[in-house]
């Protein structure tokens, strides 16, 4: 018996070793990640509020993140003396373990992707980080107080709405693609020579607001509302249980951000990656790197303390060593054209990564933006808006996107002609959408207007 | 071997988490491994490699049908519950069908004089990567050969939707 086990073991590593790694890899460094994300928040918020945001800890608080951590990891770890102690201790750890897991079904190039060519991709990757969910609803019943209780409901609630609209998002886009592969996803674009996001703009718009509503982030974070609910689900979680919310949460913006890019946002292409004159955009990357290593290095003597300028020159450095990397493969076929054929998988893993991440980045800029400009909204507000807005517009535009591609198999539309019938397909969407939400607040108008008049009446 | 070790894993997980729900006094316990059960099926159907199995089992009913559950179980006032005997007095009743159910399948082998899993059919494993794709046989399957009985389903479904719409409509 133990030798079999041994044997099964040994079997196993010998087949899943790369993995295995990537993952051990992916979960050491995405805390820091997810450290650097909220910097570049509170960046962007002190930034849109005419504020500098945290200064102190290194220059421009770049070692921030590092400090929080430290002190998170420090801080006393309470548990209530009436909470469920063994679901009080699984639920933090659900919560980050699906956002976790779901990150191995992602692409983040060609060539990365821990678990590579799934049949089921995108699902798989949509399903579990769904279960994330019970973390939350969890947490919030085993904590044993009503804050966090309707915190934890509230989150439910919300999170099975708009999984609807945004499962509903995600058909329409699949449409397109015909397959559920991640990989085969992002070369049904190139071939293409389009973004789906194009393709079907509806689909985007409806996923972006139901993503932002299941990370349960501003203007939808009702279920943490601060001025209503304490902390929501995390009332009564403090020091490193609380972190680990937090990384999920994080965790599960990376994640949706990353299912958008995939399929709507053309996953690693670079834009216009089919256009050949278009090329000169490979130069993009390396120069931005260098010109934040420039600045990086023309702030440096500024900073008041010497550490602070060496760190700065050492990030400057950093930066210049990123844009080697990612200008090699370009210069390279150009100084020596025999080169080509060997640089050209490094090119497609280190360009594809790079525009990738780039476009992760600006789609969770994006929801920082919307976090510090939309107030939040009621919880009511939220419900009409999932049900009576997003659902029938996701489920309209699954149709007419189903109609609009068998037109365009009739008229043998192909790439950029195809949005000679996919935007009159959309517009319609919107239309009927709208025309439903118009006909029903109509409808609640009346009742009410019937139930003042029977009140004063009587 | 090692399909062995993760078979027995799962398929012990399964078992035992729902002999766990039964017994579990507290209703969010019996919940939590409910939902540990339902993955370990999971875990079941993708040593199949029927992913797309695997991936439904876990939207629906961990990520969709648990959710209800759990979400009806905090609304519901569960302390008058815990109090009261939860489970009706049957245990002699059901023990004596059990013991007959056990039988009845111990007959069945004795009988035919194999042990489970013995003279089964059993089909040469194809490669992973020569086997059809999952998702695409689940579709060709329910869309072209079974497309009637799929649709008739999907509008039975759509019966029980809008009744249970209506029935929780207030009534004017």
């Amino acid at each position: 018996m133990m030798n079999a086990v041994v044997q099964a073991t040994i079997e196993f590593l010998k087949l899943y070793w790369a993995p295995l790694l990537c993952g051990v890899v992916i979960v050491a460094v995405l805390p820091i990640i997810v450290g650097y994300i909220v910097l570049v928040e509170r960046k962007v918020m002190a930034d849109m509020q005419a504020r500098l945001g945290p200064m102190r800890v290194g220059p421009h608080g770049l070692l921030q993140p590092i400090a929080d951590a430290v002190k998170l990891l420090i801080k006393e770890d309470i548990i209530p003396d009436n909470a469920d102690k063994l679901v009080f201790w699984l639920a933090p750890v659900l919560s980050v373990g699906a956002g976790l897991l779901a990150i191995a079904g992602l692409a983040i190039g060609p060539a990365f992707q821990i678990a590579p060519n799934i049949n089921i991709g995108i699902l798989f990757v949509v399903g579990i980080s769904a279960m994330g969910i019970f973390g939350i609803v969890l947490g919030g019943w085993a904590s044993n107080s009503h804050y966090s209780l309707m915190g934890a409901l509230r989150s439910s609630a919300q999170l099975v709405s708009y999984e609807t609209a945004a499962g509903m998002a995600l058909v329409s886009g699949l449409l397109f693609a015909g397959s559920l592969n991640i990989t085969a996803i992002v070369e049904a674009q190139r071939t293409q020579g389009i973004w789906f996001g194009l393709l079907a703009p509806v689909a985007l718009f409806v996923y972006g607001v139901a993503s932002i509503a299941e990370t349960n982030r501003a203007p939808f974070d009702l279920p943490e509302a601060e001025s209503e609910l304490v902390a929501g689900y995390m009332t009564e979680f403090s020091g490193f249980r609380w972190s680990l919310y937090f990384l999920a949460e994080y965790a599960n913006m990376i994640v949706v951000a990353s299912v958008a890019t995939t399929l709507f946002l053309g996953g690693w292409l670079r834009p216009f990656s089919e256009v050949h004159w278009m090329s000169f955009l490979d130069f993009g990357p390396p120069l931005l790197m260098v010109a934040i290593a420039a600045y990086c290095v023309m702030r440096a003597p500024k900073q008041p303390v010497r550490v602070q300028q060496l760190f700065m020159l050492a990030v400057a450095g950093f930066c210049f060593v990123v844009a080697l990397v990612l200008a090699a493969p370009v210069l390279l076929p150009m100084l020596k054209p025999s080169l080509a054929a060997v640089v050209q998988p490094y090119y497609a893993g280190i360009h594809g990564g790079f525009w990738f991440l780039f476009k992760v980045s600006v789609y969770i800029y994006c929801f920082m933006w919307l976090r510090f400009t939309v107030p939040r909204y009621r919880f009511d507000q939220l419900m009409r808006l999932g049900w009576h807005f997003l659902i029938p517009l996701s489920i309209i535009n699954v149709l007419v996107v189903g109609v609009a591609l068998i037109a365009a198999e009739y008229f043998h539309l192909q790439g950029w002609a195809m949005l000679l019938v996919t935007t009159p397909a959309a517009i319609i969407a919107l239309v009927a959408a709208l025309a439903i939400l118009a006909v029903d607040s109509s409808r609640k108008e009346r009742e009410r207007a019937a139930a003042a008049t029977e009140f004063y009446a009587r | 071997m090692l399909d062995k070790v993760l078979f027995y894993f799962f398929a012990g997980l399964a078992v035992a988490s729902a002999v766990l729900t039964v017994t579990r006094r507290n209703a969010v316990h019996s919940a939590i491994f409910l939902i540990t059960s339902l993955l370990a099926t999971a875990g079941i159907f993708l040593q199949l490699r029927a992913e797309f199995l695997f991936i439904v089992q876990i939207i629906l009913y961990v990520g969709g049908i648990m959710v209800l559950f759990v979400f009806v179980i905090m609304l519901v006032n569960l302390d008058v519950a815990v109090r009261q005997i939860q489970f009706a007095r049957q245990k002699w009743v059901a023990l004596v069908i059990a013991l007959a159910l056990a039988a009845q399948v111990g007959l069945m082998f004795w009988s035919s004089g194999k042990m489970p899993g013995q003279g089964l059919p059993v089909q040469v494993a194809a490669a992973a990567d020569r086997l059809p794709l999952n998702s695409e046989t689940v579709a060709h399957s329910l869309f072209e050969s079974y497309l009637l009985p799929f649709e008739i389903a999907s509008v039975l479904l759509l019966v029980a939707m809008i009744g249970a719409v209506v029935m929780a409509k207030k009534r004017t």
